[in-house]
């Protein structure tokens, strides 16, 4: 069953899990941390194996990192693309992969009745360890991309981003698109694929996550057959540090649309920043708290400038964006983005008051129950965790660090890290 | 988005291997009608402490007449504009307090408004959906304000994109006379004259206790809940719904085809068979068949459309295959593809057809028929994963005028489908004169996108 509808606003997917998340962990013999967490209510299990191998690792070749991720379903061990999606298919079992800036992970749901798992886990094996990369598979998925890139550019909010993304970070390797550009992944050869996957789909360089209803003698040996055909290889170095923009910048990109998109910001936190739990707070307030920020509330609610206008940190293994983002008709640009400006300015200057702040924590401690209410929660949530190599307790000690901001935390922290004379502004639609 | 596809959701193992202990469960639903008219039903899943609430009006933009298209998906943002009692913006801000999550969705065939929250907090969900089920304060100056944002949300949602454009087109064309030819968000035209009068008007006429019905998942008593539910909801009054017109789909009397030119940079086609759904087919069971013959086209990556056309034959980059049984009027039986470089929407347009012969001519391989009941039972088990699927569910099925029972039939009716039957219903419904075919045909972009303003200097794009 499908379901049609809009909403009133976009759902945006909250990344985010809860309490009472036991977490076990381990190494396998080959080197990879093993985080389990049981959920017996459903014969089913979560399986996600990550490497540190997302687009950041592209090196000069964008987009490389994605589509050895694309490729890896396409063909391992003796099986063809057909067949390997009958196998899991007929066990009822669900396979992905994917990349983002960090990681490149291959995921899998099954049931646990024995022989459907025992064939779904099979198959993921010898994807996860004996992919083929056949040429003619190579030259499909190459043209895919290359087909989703074109795509790309029908889409002002697309363009928007990818100028916003350079903006930000110049060199550094979150300045490009995971999907990549046209004439880097035109350039692209099956042995810089091969090379890539052999170079990091490496078991100390990758860590498993399981979720679901197994005994932990099963996880173990789960973990243990799924990296025993990794070699062991070698971590890569880490990602370098973030540059910050030495100044202001605006563009604009000429694109014949209705609405002209718009993104303003600058390189955030990292994921064990310091100043995150107090930026995370202070977010909600100024434009994360998706129907009630101030954000909304000046664009949206007081001049229905723009369906949707918010703020985000998106945390990474260094300092991920930090983007304002709206959408609006053409001609109202220059207001939005003033509109926008101002909302910031006055939080950086004042911070928030006594009763917002009040209203935030209630919020996201109030609700922390809703972030692993599910195993796909809990999943995306563990993963994290791991590959951060956060505290296993970090759910538990989420609540505390929340409560623990105040007023002058934020105002402080907004007032270090997002600095309006740095602020990278881009926006793509038609033109005054 | 109206018409999006979804991958339908499939599956059963139970005749490959009968010796699995895997098998759909008859889900356990509270049901209770209130006086007046209200609906409640519960659904205990204590896997997390939380709690989803919906509440579902049986209205959407197929209840609307000519001139005010959209008026219900208004309404649905109008709802969050204050009553007497709560003004504009304390229903959000008293659910955000609370550490809950909301939204509400508006489709062809409801509208509906949803709570997920701590479980101790499902009776102030209730307090703030009764009141505004009757109580709704329409302003003038509110909804001037808010018909901007519904028409900026129109031109990011389908202005923009091509492919949303060619979709309501194809809609627009594809119907004759039922309401499914006019877009979930309204024409321009007709949103952009909404007056104060007509949402008080169809609030009056659609938002009362018996059109609606409350669905609550999760980590809850149902006997207490609807205790609450009669606590906060019995004393509104009931309305007199006066049943909708049937506005039933002429004839179509021959093919269709329609051009969309757009900014674009890759083609696209879109086929649309007329077909019934669960409610109208007779007999019910064409309308699992169609299901299962959209699982064995699109039903995963090794689906016909994935096996053939994209890997294959290589002409495509995505194709895929959507069919909507739970819609209240009959529907279409969708095919879309985009061509690979070098290829052209009619090599598509021939292959798809190709697809749709064979099915017409050969029967499905036990191997596909059984990959299909597989892949329902497991989603099946799968969707318990959570409660808001759960309760869109029941929803879905009680607003358009089904039951919620018939979620429990599903897995059950699906493996009942033969080989036979979906040969029978390829024959019968995917004909040539019943078909419409939307090309998109994309237009320049002007230039490659250059910035045309750049000031600060070192950022080069």
């Amino acid at each position: 069953m499908r379901f049609n509808l809009i909403g009133l606003i976009l759902l945006l997917l909250s990344p985010i899990a809860g309490a009472n998340v036991n977490i076990q962990n381990w190494q396998t013999s080959q080197g990879s941390r093993v985080y389990f967490v049981q959920t017996p209510s459903l014969p089913m299990v979560d399986l996600r194996v990550t490497f540190d191998a997302g687009n950041a690792r592209d090196g000069a070749q964008f987009g490389l990192s994605a589509l050895t991720s694309a490729l890896l379903d396409t063909g391992a061990g003796s099986w063809n693309a057909d067949e390997i999606a009958n196998r899991f298919e007929a066990v009822g079992a669900a396979f992905s992969s994917g990349v983002s800036e960090d990681m490149a992970w291959l995921s899998l749901r099954t049931l646990t009745e024995k022989a459907l798992f025992d064939d779904a886990v099979s198959t993921f094996q010898t994807i996860l360890t004996q992919p083929t990369f056949n040429p003619d598979d190579f030259q499909r998925e190459k043209n895919r991309t290359l087909a989703g890139l074109k795509h790309r550019e029908e889409s002002p909010g697309a363009l928007a981003s990818l100028a916003f993304q350079k903006a930000l970070y110049h060199d550094h390797p979150y300045a490009h698109p995971e999907e990549g550009m046209l004439d880097t992944v035109s350039a692209f050869e099956v042995s810089d694929l091969t090379a890539f996957y052999k170079k990091y789909y490496v078991s100390s360089n990758a860590i498993v996550v399981i979720v679901g209803d197994l005994q932990r003698q099963q996880a173990e040996n789960l973990a243990e057959k799924l990296t025993a055909g990794l070699p062991v290889g070698e971590k890569p170095a880490e990602i370098p540090p973030v540059t910050l923009p030495t100044q202001a910048s605006t563009q604009h990109i000429e694109f014949p649309s209705s609405q002209t998109h718009v993104l303003s910001g600058m390189p955030g936190v990292h994921r064990k920043d310091p100043d995150y739990f107090t930026l995370y707070v202070g977010n909600y307030i100024l434009g994360g708290g998706s129907l009630v920020s101030k954000l909304f509330d000046e664009v949206r609610e007081k001049r229905g400038l723009a369906y949707s206008a918010s703020s985000q940190f998106v945390p990474l293994f260094r300092e991920g964006p930090f983007v304002m983002s709206l959408q609006t008709r053409n001609d109202q640009t220059e207001q939005a983005i003033g509109v926008m400006n101002a909302t910031l300015n006055d939080f950086i200057k004042n911070g928030p008051t006594e009763s917002e702040l009040l209203a935030a924590k209630k919020n996201i401690t109030g609700g922390f129950a809703l972030r692993t209410d599910n195993n796909s929660k809990v999943t995306e949530y563990v993963t994290m965790i791991g590959f951060y190599q956060q505290p296993l307790d970090y759910l538990d000690q989420f609540p505390a660090k929340v409560d623990a901001v105040s007023l002058e935390n934020i105002k402080d922290a907004f007032q270090r890290r997002i600095r309006p004379e740095l602020l990278q502004t881009v926006s793509a639609g038609g033109g005054k | 988005m109206q018409r999006e596809f979804m991958k339908p959701g499939i599956a059963a193992l139970m005749l490959l291997c009968p010796a699995l202990s895997v098998q759909a469960e008859a889900s356990k639903v509270r049901e209770q009608i209130l006086a007046n008219g209200l609906k409640v039903l519960v659904k205990e899943d204590h896997r997390a402490p939380v709690v989803v609430s919906q509440v579902w009006y049986k209205v959407g933009s197929s209840y609307e007449p000519g001139g005010i298209t959209g008026i219900s998906h208004m309404l649905e943002h109008m709802m969050f504009k204050g009553t007497k009692q709560y003004p504009a913006g304390e229903f959000s801000r008293i659910i955000a307090e609370n550490g809950g999550q909301e939204n509400a969705f508006t489709g062809n065939d409801y509208t509906a408004y949803f709570q997920t929250i701590e479980k101790s907090r499902l009776e102030i969900c209730f307090k703030l959906e009764a009141d505004r089920m009757r109580n709704l304060d329409l302003k003038a100056e509110e909804l001037e304000k808010e018909l901007q944002v519904v028409t900026e949300e129109r031109r990011m949602r389908t202005d923009d994109k091509p492919q949303a454009k060619t979709q309501e087109q194809f809609n627009a064309v594809a119907f004759a006379n039922s309401p499914y030819k006019h877009p979930v968000i309204g024409w321009p035209s007709d949103i952009a004259n909404y007056k104060v009068e007509d949402l008080q008007a169809w609030y009056q006429q659609w938002y009362a206790p018996n059109n609606a019905t409350l669905v609550v998942v999760g980590d809850v008593d149902a006997e207490q809940v609807v205790k609450l539910a009669e606590q906060y909801f019995a004393d509104l009054k009931p309305s007199e719904i006066k049943p909708i017109k049937p506005q039933d789909e002429i004839e179509q009397k021959g093919v269709k085809k329609i051009t969309v030119k757009a900014p674009a940079k890759l083609p696209f086609i879109m086929l649309g068979y007329k077909a019934p759904v669960l409610k109208t087919a007779k007999p019910e069971w064409e309308a699992y068949a169609l299901e299962v013959l959209a699982g064995i086209l699109d039903g995963g990556n090794g689906a016909r459309l994935s096996t053939r056309l994209v890997r294959g034959k290589e002409i495509a980059v995505s194709a895929g295959a959507g069919y909507d049984m739970t819609s209240r009027l009959p529907e279409m039986f969708m095919l879309e593809a985009t061509p690979a470089e070098g290829k052209t929407v009619f090599d598509l347009e021939y292959a798809l057809k190709q697809e749709v012969y064979q099915l017409q001519t050969e029967l499905v391989s036990k191997e596909e028929l059984q990959r299909i009941k597989a892949q329902v039972l497991a989603n099946d088990i799968y969707q318990k994963d959570s409660n808001f699927y759960q309760a869109m569910q029941i929803g879905i099925l009680e607003t358009v005028g089904l039951s919620w029972q018939k979620g429990d039939e599903y897995v059950r009716n699906i493996n009942q489908v033969t080989a036979e039957q979906v040969r029978e219903v390829a024959r019968k419904y995917l004909i040539e004169d019943t078909l419409t075919v939307a090309y998109l045909d994309p237009q320049p972009i002007t230039e490659a996108p250059k910035p045309a303003k750049l000031t600060g200097g070192h950022h080069a794009f």
